[in-house]
């Protein structure tokens, strides 16, 4: 294992592992878009090392970032997302194989891949520390609003097999969903940290489980009114879901309470029966899950569930290990590299592969969930839950879909489904998980070798400054206490030189710093609480 | 390409995809399970090797060691046991431990009652020390009040806000 042999030590960075790993998922990749080859056209692609060596460079780039900029970052994720990203290239360069015209589409989302991994790079130079983005909780909440409201915009947005969640200029097309669901996750954990102390307090109790009271119901009211409005004007069930969903996890996260998953789930089976009665779009999924095996359901030309069975039998046809690269039919299934990339994957690599791809999706979640259990701060907690939170929802949406669980939605397969918008969303993802895991992981002494100088330094804080300070955060604090703590100074906090000091050198904080610094604590806004 | 090479290159793959999820699974077990035999065996290692910085979870500066009651037990842990974080668990080992609501703290109160910078844990002459750092509702030491600086013995339970916290050998 690496370990740079002057630090302490006592923390293993686990980065010898991650290359260990990243060298295996590339040759993952590679073999399977060699065998795509092999079952396909009987030869082995003729640019099989350009393609691997591609690969390989974005994986090892992303792999040096990290072991720079995120040295205690969690190993797994970055192998895990490439041999993902890899896997789901070889099927969709199959599945292009078994088209009449050949599309390239592989090729395209290659490129797609290269960018999201330069996003990924992106949020790990940016983001210095998580608890950074805790500052742009309403930005980003507006942000997410506006795209999601994006598609509804005419002239920009595209309605795309009956879904209006894309935006286009010219040919290309992006789905801003994609990107709301982060700042969304940003957004509800900066909002949840701030307010869980209210959201906790008991309220009438039901059937022996104590529920909230009815007046802090607003929050999960306005997700909930907000999830049906994407549904009813963009007509996209799997987003609705997701967005409702992951308000209601963090919402668990935040408070502990059962109490709200119930309402949740309350709030969500009232939404989904209505919907189901009311719009037609979502009605027509219903039944062709309920009923899929029947004839007129199958033979129904828009809407039946002929993609469905057709994914069934694919699956079937697999069996326990697959019909091999190349040697099934998935081209059966319609949209086969991208709502059904799970099901041909079936076909193909049987259950061994499958369940290696579930395998890697629960070690994402695992990983995330433990990054958020390791976290000394609230708001990183909740953003590495919801983070993962959104991954393993996804999954769940969409293999339950195609294994015919729950009704099909139209959700992509993290990493694996074509489609430019989603794969970089995730890969975001995997950087702000990678930059969190850091800060987790981080022995306490590297983390923080800034407030060592700060906590000793007994400088006297120049009256004025607090003069100043006190009212003006006496004036905020009701409604956002703890972010108001933030020193003035802490925009410096993340361009400091060290990569490892994520905290202001002694000099940069005015106040708050000296022992005894009765002063700090006027800041607080105890009010009338005691 | 013959029968016989592409079922060797399929099977290649599927022992290449499992080998893959090992590795992961055995670099989860030891992130998990693992750290406990590897930390013993490193530190006696080090003990060895290394001459400069103390070992862990002793408070440090071993320069002067006249000071420090040298029977005295030092917590080596501080155990989160009440409140929001309950359940974490924080080495002390050289560098100061602070306290409050503020991002910059090591351990962070999200907690009305916990001030922005409440309270330090730091290493001096050999033992480890707490201290107020004029916090408003104060902090709670084993039921009382905290006045001055206190040396931490093992078993002391710390109370801010609603968070309490027991030092570990």
């Amino acid at each position: 294992m690496n370990q740079a042999p002057s630090q302490t030590a006592r923390p293993r960075t686990y980065r010898l592992a991650e290359l260990g790993l990243l060298i295996l998922a590339i040759a993952v990749a590679t073999t399977a878009y060699a065998l795509v080859g092999l079952g396909v056209e009987d030869t082995i692609p003729a640019n099989v090392y350009g393609y691997a060596a591609w690969l390989a460079a974005l994986g090892v780039i992303l792999h040096i970032i990290v072991w720079i900029k995120a040295k205690y970052a969690d190993p797994v994720l970055v192998p895990i997302a490439v041999l993902l990203n890899g896997l789901g290239l070889a099927m969709i360069y199959r599945v292009d194989l078994g088209r009449d015209e050949y599309l390239g589409s592989a090729m395209t989302q290659l490129v797609w891949m290269t960018l999201g991994v330069g996003l990924a790079i992106a949020v790990i130079f940016v983001v210095r520390d998580h608890r950074w983005l805790r500052r742009y909780t309403y930005v980003s909440g507006f942000a997410a609003l506006v795209f999601l409201l994006l598609p509804l915009i005419p002239g920009i947005g595209k309605t795309i097999n009956g879904a209006r969640i894309w935006i286009g200029v010219g040919s290309l097309s992006f789905q801003p969903g994609e990107i709301a669901k982060i700042l969304l996750a940003i957004f509800f954990a900066g909002y949840l940290v701030t307010y869980k102390d209210q959201l906790v307090a008991a309220g009438p109790k039901i059937l022996g489980i104590r529920f909230p009271r009815l007046r802090d119901f607003g929050p999960i009211v306005v997700a909930w009114v907000a999830s049906v409005g994407v549904l009813v004007f963009e007509r996209d069930l799997g987003t609705s879901l997701l967005f409702f969903g992951l308000f209601v996890a963090m919402l668990y996260v935040a408070t502990s309470k059962v109490s709200w998953i119930i309402l949740g789930l309350g709030f969500f089976s009232a939404g989904a029966v209505a919907a189901t009665f009311l719009f037609s779009h979502v009605g027509q999924r219903v039944s062709g899950w309920l009923n899929a095996l029947t004839a007129e359901e199958y033979n129904k030309t828009p809407g039946g569930s002929y993609q469905l069975v057709q994914g069934l039998f694919g699956m079937s046809n697999g069996g326990l290990i697959g019909t091999g690269f190349g040697e099934g039919r998935p081209n059966m299934v319609p949209y086969a590299e991208s709502d059904f990339i799970y099901a041909s994957f079936g076909e193909e690599i049987g259950l061994a592969g499958l369940f290696v791809i579930l395998l890697c999706y629960l070690f994402i979640f695992q990983r995330g969930i433990r990054t958020a259990q390791q976290l000394r701060d609230g708001f990183g907690t909740l953003l590495a839950t919801g983070l993962s939170f959104t991954i393993a929802l996804q999954v769940f949406v969409v293999v339950g879909g195609v294994t015919r669980l729950i009704p099909l939605t139209g959700l992509t397969t993290p990493f694996l489904a074509q489609g430019g918008s989603s794969l970089i969303a995730n890969w975001m993802i995997i950087g702000l998980l990678l930059r969190i895991s850091d800060n987790a992981r981080r022995p306490v002494e590297e983390f923080h070798t800034g407030v060592l100088r700060i906590t000793e330094d007994s400088e006297p804080v120049p009256a004025v400054a607090r003069a100043n300070d006190t009212p003006s955060s006496a004036l905020t604090v009701d409604e956002d206490a703890p972010t108001t703590n933030l020193p003035p100074a802490d925009s410096r906090v993340f361009d400091g030189e060290a990569p490892t000091t994520n905290l202001p050198p002694a000099g940069a904080r005015p106040r708050g710093q000296a022992p005894n610094d009765t002063d700090a604590t006027d800041q607080r806004p105890t009010g009338g609480e005691r | 390409m013959s029968e016989f090479t592409v079922t060797v290159f399929r099977l290649a793959f599927f022992v290449i995809l499992w080998l893959f999820v090992l590795g992961v699974a055995g670099v989860l077990r030891r992130d998990i399970f693992g750290p406990r035999k590897a930390r013993a065996g490193k530190k006696a290692r080090r003990g060895g090797s290394k001459s400069a910085p103390p070992p862990p979870s002793r408070p440090a500066p071993a320069p002067r060691p006249s000071a420090a009651p040298v029977a005295h037990a030092h917590p080596g842990t501080i155990r989160i046991t009440d409140g929001p974080l309950a359940g974490q668990t924080l080495m002390l080992s050289g560098a100061p431990v602070t306290f409050g609501r503020a991002p910059d703290n090591t351990i962070i109160i999200n907690d009305d009652f916990a001030s922005s910078h409440h309270a330090r844990i730091s290493a001096k002459n050999g033992a480890w020390m707490l201290e107020d750092l004029g916090s408003t509702n104060g902090t709670i030491v084993d039921g009382s009040r905290m006045t001055g600086p206190i040396q931490l013995a093992i078993g002391t339970r710390i109370t801010i806000g609603h968070t309490t916290l027991e030092t570990q050998s």
